[in-house]
This record gives structure tokens, sequence and C-alpha cells, in this order.
């Protein structure tokens, strides 16, 4: 028999998938505990989140969030950032600390033997940290350098001139996640000892550990390492959304020279907890999510215009963007924007066909267990979980959910989450080669600007 | 038809045991063994099965031994096009229909090329194991009756814009056809660019992908692993039907010779005045190959330099001196001929390229002059090891890490070696490494400058080499 003869093989009976169980807890200091025992290798991730994000900072302290969460790795009462560094590799741990704009996550994935040594550390960082004065000056010194870099950097720069234009100026999204130039350089050690006091609370923070540990080692590992920590906050406010403009309008962020354009279309979205979000999930996934998704096909395999193009909501507590990000050739620039708007828009005015919507809800409930394979995947979904507020039978309904949306769903979320009246075209490229083209397409007025993002005005 | 087990290997120590296996504290990853057997079929086809039934998933993947290094003159950046051009259908699937089917699956799916292979890889719900490697089969049979001109130009815009994307227009984005240009000679096969020339992109042909596919892909120049939920007696059943009768090919012409000498013999220096901010600076040794024993104390000795706040250019560099913003060290892991060592150090905004290139020098010279310590090495190990279990938690890490095990060594089980290999290293083979390869006479210096600020002197040097290396191809 010759393989040409073999037809096409039929799935086989699916085999039963269950998220891994997982139980919580209350610590008597006010900790929230989810332990979740999966014990596939001889390893335990353990996360720490805390209500202590960029959404949660003071005002004009943009970027002490991201400072405190990198800070606690810095030193302790008992160890200097050489020894505590130490101390950590020594057991092989890969240690990380950051924050995001709604929660600081400090996190470990170790060999199930260290488990106790790990936690150990891990309550010392957490209850003792010293910040010192040196270390602090260093990360603020790292990051300005970042931002720096970022101005040869078109993928990043586009990513925050976007996030500037979209937003209305006095919303802290309008401004980097991590903090931008003025207010990092005036950051001082007191900011980062105010919001690690006032943020760092065990009433606003939980414990995730999932690996090969038990229930019961599990709160009594947490109790020892962490049960001394005391303090109450409020939970952090979401913070204001509201979009920058009601009208189209085309942003040219200069880069002279540049072979390509980075292309951002979009808007302000909507929050992670919007009774939409399944069925906007699934409308994304059709417009821009998979790479069947129609706006790849279009501008990769149909156009040849990049090598991906792509469209995504950002989930966050209050309303992340929605965006289409692409990279293309300089010289289609406007062409490939128009290709997005046609799709946005095909998409807000007829229903799907049903092999688009059958790919994206069969791709996305059973691509679930394949999410889920590592320790530390499912420990920051589990960690969502307490960052967004969402149910604890969540990921037990997940694929319902997904399966249970329909041609009319997704027709009804583009229709009123997509705002094709409303988008700003970000572009990142070279001006002589893109302004006309941007222009004579009418997508909006044309503002343009230096590659620090202050407007430039031109003659005539 | 039937298999040949001509060379069948087997374990079955299941993956346990290594939390009840405790003794004094440390534990004895030498016991986690996964499950590994393996075979050929009558037409050299690799295979390699691995059970897993701890969720409802299988991995599979395939490697061709087939990379940029097997370029022909004129084609840098075939390897890569190529590999494109796997996703653009076969006799039975239609362009793009090998994603679309595998995504409606539910499965995560991609490609990749380097220097030395070139892999293909899905991961499914375990029910549809027939489907991957049905699809895997088909493209490996019958490619070529789906190939149109017009699909290899749109994939060909496609790859340019991967240029564009990943080294045009990305601040340092040469680097990754620089280095090894400088750190290989012109007439060996790691030496040209891999994502390829756009003059040589743009002269691909039809042709081209008809010898290639003739050539390499054919399943005796290839491995094929499974791994995670299935029935081995299935999946064997599988193999046999999807590519059993696939014919064997003529044989892989022999790459130029690989071998190169221990050391480069001298300092190859490049300075690149490029758009970037700040400078920074690439280092690259030439080191043992991927696998020998050489290479795991090498290993050892890149991360004992880069890897980790602890390591000596992060402590040193970063948070020591403040001199750097960032700091790596890693090494390519090519088997053949030579691996490259690379330490990658970025400048501080205030830090001039002068000071950049002494600071990193000055570590590297410790290390070589002065040795590294036990518990630096033991440091290292822990770390090394923590990251290798960690990511056999994934099914497709382990099958490609299998297909890598049985297409270099011709062994995947090497994979249950890998823990007790790195716990032999000791300080005097990482110092032995470190003595031999870190000196002088074996550094390739590729230095990124700002553009505007680049002095009129690197800037002519940086001219000369651009022209040089212009002149070579």
């Amino acid at each position: 028999m010759t393989h040409a003869a073999l037809s096409r093989p039929a799935a086989g009976p699916p085999r039963a998938y269950h998220f891994p169980v997982f139980e919580r807890v209350t610590l008597d200091n006010g900790l929230g505990l989810i332990v979740s025992p999966v014990r596939k290798l001889p390893v335990v991730t353990a996360l720490l989140v805390g209500d202590a994000g960029a959404s949660a900072e003071p005002a004009g302290r943009d970027g002490v969030a991201n400072v405190t969460a990198r800070g606690l790795l810095e030193g302790t009462a008992e160890r200097d950032g050489n020894a505590l560094t130490e101390a950590f590799e020594h057991l092989g741990a890969g240690v990380f600390a950051g924050a995001d704009w709604d929660v600081a996550t400090v996190g470990l994935t170790m060999l199930r033997s260290r488990l106790a040594d790990g936690l150990a550390l891990f309550g010392e960082v957490m209850l003792a940290p010293s910040f010192p004065e040196r270390e602090i000056a260093r990360l603020r010194a790292e990051r300005l350098a970042d931002l720096l870099q970022m101005r040869t950097e078109p993928r990043g720069l586009a990513d925050e001139m976007f996030a500037r234009f979209v937003y209305d100026p006095l919303s802290r999204y309008a401004r980097p996640e991590d903090g931008g130039p003025e207010t990092v350089g005036a950051l001082t050690r007191d900011d980062v000892w105010g919001f690690y006091q006032g943020r760092y609370r065990p009433g606003q923070s939980t414990l995730v550990l999932v690996g090969d540990v038990s229930v019961t080692e599990g709160v009594e590992l947490a109790q020892r390492t962490l049960g001394a920590w005391r303090g109450t906050a409020e939970r952090s406010t979401v913070p204001n959304d509201t979009p920058a403009r009601a009208t189209r309008a085309v942003h040219l962020v200069h880069k002279a020279d540049a072979p390509q354009s980075e292309l951002r279309v979009g808007h302000v979205g909507l929050p992670r907890a919007h009774p939409d979000y399944f069925r906007v999930l699934v409308m994304n996934s059709i417009l821009g999510g998979l790479f069947s998704s129609r706006v790849n096909l279009n501008l990769r395999e149909a156009h040849a215009y990049t090598y991906g193009a792509f469209s995504g909501f950002a989930w966050r507590r209050g309303a992340g963007p929605f965006v289409v990000s692409s990279a293309v050739r300089s010289d289609v620039t406007a062409d490939a924007a128009r290709e997005v708007l046609i799709e946005v828009e095909r998409m807000r005015a007829e229903p799907v066909n049903a092999d688009e919507l059958s790919l994206a809800t069969s791709y996305l409930g059973g691509v679930f267990p394949i999410k889920y394979e590592t320790t530390d995947a499912i420990a920051r979904a589990l960690a969502a979980l307490v960052a967004y507020g969402l149910p604890f039978d969540y990921f037990d309904r997940y694929r319902d959910q997904v399966r249970a949306v329909t041609r009319e769903d997704v027709l009804i979320a583009a229709q009123q989450h997509l705002h094709a009246a409303e988008l700003q075209l970000v572009v990142v490229g070279d001006p002589d080669a893109v302004r006309e083209p941007l222009t004579a397409m009418e997508f909006g007025p044309l503002l343009e600007y230096g590659p620090d993002g202050v407007e430039i005005t031109r003659e005539g | 038809m039937e298999t040949t087990p001509e060379c069948v290997k087997q374990e079955r120590a299941g993956i346990r045991g290594c939390g009840a296996s405790l003794s004094g504290g440390v534990v004895q990853l030498s016991v986690m063994r996964i499950p590994i057997e393996s075979y050929h079929l009558f037409n050299g086809l690799f295979v390699t099965l691995s059970e897993d039934h701890t969720a409802p998933i299988v991995a599979v993947n395939l490697w061709y031994h087939v990379g940029s290094a097997n370029e022909r003159e004129g084609r840098t950046g075939f390897a890569h096009l190529f590999e494109h051009m796997l996703f653009q259908g076969s006799s039975h699937v239609a362009a793009n229909e090998h994603f679309e089917l595998i995504q409606r699956a539910g499965g995560t799916l991609n490609g990749s090329t380097w220097l030395d292979r070139t892999n293909y890889y899905e991961t499914v719900p375990s029910n549809q194991l027939a489907l991957a490697l049905w699809l895997e089969a088909d493209r490996m049979s019958t490619l070529l009756p789906a190939m149109t001109q017009q699909k290899l130009d749109t994939q060909r815009d496609v790859v340019k814009n991967e240029r564009r994307w990943s080294v045009d227009n990305q601040p340092y984005g040469t680097w990754w056809e620089r280095l090894p240009a400088l750190a290989f000679p012109p007439t060996h096969p790691f030496h040209h660019s891999l994502i390829g020339s756009m003059e040589d992109l743009s002269a691909a042909s039809l042709d081209d992908i008809v010898n290639f596919f003739a050539t390499y892909y054919t399943p005796d120049n290839a491995a094929l692993s499974i791994a995670g939920d299935f029935d081995p007696v299935e999946a064997r059943g599988l193999v046999d039907r999807y590519f059993g009768s696939i014919p064997r090919g003529a044989g892989v012409p022999p790459r130029s010779d690989m071998r190169l000498p221990a050391t480069f013999g001298n300092t190859q220096r490049e300075v690149v005045p490029d758009t970037v901010m700040v400078p920074r600076l690439f280092l690259a040794f030439r080191s043992p190959p991927f696998g020998s024993d050489e290479y795991y104390a090498a290993s050892v000795l890149a991360t004992i330099l880069g890897a980790g706040k602890g390591s000596r250019l992060q402590r040193q560099l970063v948070r020591g001196r403040e001199i750097a913003s960032e700091a790596t060290a890693f090494t390519f892991d090519l088997a053949e001929g030579a691996d490259l060592l690379v330490v990658d150090v970025t400048a501080r905004p205030e830090v001039t390229s002068d000071v950049l290139e002494k600071e990193v020098a000055r570590e590297v010279d410790a290390a070589q002059g002065g040795g590294v310590t036990a518990a630096e090495v033991e440091r290292a190990v822990a770390m090394i090891e923590t990251g290798f279990v960690t990511s056999l938690q994934s099914a497709g890490e382990r099958a490609d890490k299998l297909s890598m095990f049985a297409t270099i060594f011709g062994d995947p089980s090497l994979l249950n070696e890998q823990s007790a290999q790195y716990r032999a290293v000791t300080v005097e083979r990482v110092n032995a490494v470190a003595r031999e390869r870190l000196v002088q006479t074996n550094r390739a210096s590729l230095l990124y400058v700002p553009r505007d600020a680049a002095p009129n002197g690197a800037r002519d040097e940086a001219e000369a080499a651009a022209g040089a290396s212009g002149a070579s191809r």
C-alpha cells in the first residue's frame, strides 16, 4: 500500500482531562494559599502574588511597583544581594520577581528536595527585605537604560507609543508599565519602602504552590515561612481607562531609513472580568489570534507584506488595549493598514462562517491541557484567578464556555467591542517612505512624532 | 509492513521515585529516567517512543539532519526558506492546511531551522496522534507535487520580511550572522548566514526545492520522536502505516570538512557602528563540540560566567562595578567540528566601548588564569539540573531532545545520561577548559557601537571589515 492511498485519519475517542485539583486555605494572618499537588516530576513552583502592580502606584511614582518587586531580591535583613542570590542559585532555584499592571509576582521553580529551603528564603525575602540604597539606584539606572535603548528598538517603541496615543493622557495606561524617564529618575528608596509597606500585605496576597507537594505539607510550610507576616491593605483601585480620542487618527513615529514599518492598529478594549470575555476571545481568534486567522492569512499568506500579523486584547482589571500588530515592508505600509481596516470592518458586518468558528472553538478547547503541562503554567493560571477575581470553578467550565459561543455571539462581540470608527493607527517607520501613502489612504489626520514621542510640527 | 528491530534500545524505569529517594537532602536525579524505546524502520527512519500518561496529550517531533550548513554557495538562507515551504501543502494537504488541521484538533505546532538541523513539531490531544503522524508523512513523501512558483515567491517575500524584522530592523540584529562569520573560516559550513542574504533568497528556484527535498528530506535522514500519552503498539502501527512505504534516499552528500583546531589561533575583531544607543560586546570562543566530555565542562563554564544573577559577569559587571545593564554567556551547542561559547554584555549608557571591552576581558582573563571555585561549579550544576528537569515537564521538549540525541549521536537514551554527565564535571575539568579555551588567541570580538558616537578609527576598521566580508561571498 502506498502512502498516497491512505486517507486522512479520523480522531480517536477523546480521553478525559481535568484541570489539576487544588485546595484553597486562608492562613490566620490573612494570606491566601492555593495548593495543587501535581506529581509528574520532582519539582514545585511557588508563586506569591500581591496586589502591588503598576495600577496600585501612587500618583507621580510610575515605576515604583517594578523596582519594589525586583528590589525584593536585592537583599534582606540577614543577607546582602550577593549572598541572597547565591543562596537561591545554590539551591538551583530560578527565582523571579516583577510587577505587571495588576499584581506583583515573586516566583521560583525548584526541585522538590529543595522546597523547604527555597520557601524559607522566600519568607525571608517577603518579610524582611532591606532594599539597599545602592541596589535601588542601580535598578533605577537599569530601567533608564532600557528606556534609552527602546528609542532604537521599533517593536517595543511601537507598543509604548500605541498606549500613549490610545489612552487619555491622565490614564496610568497611557504611560509605560515600568515607568517613564521622568518618574523613574526621581524614585527614591523611601518611595520603594513606602510601596512595600503599603502594598505587600498578607491580606492582599496569595501563595500558590504547584507540583510535588501535598496540601498538608503546603499549609505547614506556608505557615512556617510566611505565618509571621502581618498587616492588611485595601484592595487597589482600577485605573482610569478612558480613551484619548473618539475618532481615528494616524500617528507616525519617525525611524529614519527603517527597512520595515512597525504597525499597530487598535483602541481601548474591555476589562478581564467583562461578561463577554469568551465571545471576545473566540472573535479575536478568528480575526487575528491564530495562524489561520483572517489578518494573518491576508497580510502574510495572500499579500506577503509581513512575516506575521496578529490581533489581541490585553487583559487587565481595567480595559486593556485591543491591537492588531505587524511589521510590514515600508512601501506597503498603507496597503497593509487598509487590509487591517477591511478585516476589522468585515468582522462587524457579517457573521463568520461555521468553519472559522469551529476552528477557533476546537482549538481553544483542545489546546487547554497543553497550556497546563508545567507546574509554572498551572501556578500562573491559578494566580490569575486571584488577580482578576474569577470564580474558582473557572477552569472546570472553561471548555464548555468556549464551545457555547455561536456565530451570532461572535458577530455581536465584534459589533460591540471592535470600534472601527475609533481606531488609532500607529506606524514606527521611515517618514519619507510612508508619509504620502498614509495621507492618501484618508484613514484620519496624520500626526508625526520623534522617537521620544514628542510631536513634530511640520510646516504647511 | 514489518519493522526491523535492528537496534532496539529499551528502558523501562518510569518517571518516578525521585521525591522518594532523598538521601542527605540531595535529590538523586540520576534515578530519574524517562522511558525510552527506539528502533529503525526498513527505510532508515529512526523512531523513538517515550510514554507518559499524566495528561491526555502527545508530542510528535521530526528532526531532519539538514541545516544552513548544507547550503550550497549562492543559496544562503535556503534551508530556512525550505522549512517555510513545508507548510505550503503536499499531495493531500492544501497550503497552510497543516496549521489549520492541527489547530482544529486542539494542537500546537511549528518548525525551526538551525545551523545543523531543521525540526518540525506538533503537540496534540492524544486521540489526534494519527493526524499529526499522517501530516508529517504526507509532506515527507509527497511535498513536490504541491510546489508552485507562486507559493515559492510568496514565502520568499515572507522570509525577506522575517529577515527585516529579526535582523535588519532590530538593534544589534546582525549579530546572528556576523558572529558565526567571524568565528568560522570562510570555507566552513557554519560561516555563512542562516537567514540568508536578500540576493540569495531572490535566487532560490523551484529546481532548488526539488533537489533539496530529494537529497535531504528522506526517512533515512530523519529522526521521529513521539512523547506523551499513547499506546506503543498502536503508535508503532501508525508509524509503519504512514512512513513505512516512503523510500530511502540516495544518501546525503558529505559536508565539507567540519574539523577545526581547538582555538582560532589569533584574536578576531570587528567593530560595527549601528543604530543603537549603547555599546554591546559579543565575545566568542571556539569550544568543544556538543556532547563531548569537554563540552559539559564548557557548558558549566558558560553558566559560571554568565547564567543567573550570581554568575561572574552579572555579579561583577552588572551589580558590582555597574558598567553593564545585562550580561550573559551560553554555548551554541554545535556537535560537529567545534562549538562556540559566547559572552554577551550590554554597556550602561555612560560606559564607553573601550571600558566595556577592557572590563569583560578582565573577567575572562581571571577565569582563564585563576580558574573557578568548587562552589561555583556546584551552583552551576544545580542550576543546569533544575532547568533540565523543569524543561522535561513539556512533552514537546522531551520529544525534541530525544530527536536531537537520536540525530546527532544515534542514541536517544543519552537523554537519561545528561544529569550524570553534568554531575561528573569537576572543578579541574572546568579549569582545564578555561585555561585552554579562554586564551587571547581564541577570541572573536564583535563590538557594536552607536553609529553617531563611533570614533573615526573604529568606523574605518568596521568599513574595512565589511568590505572584506562582502568580498568573500
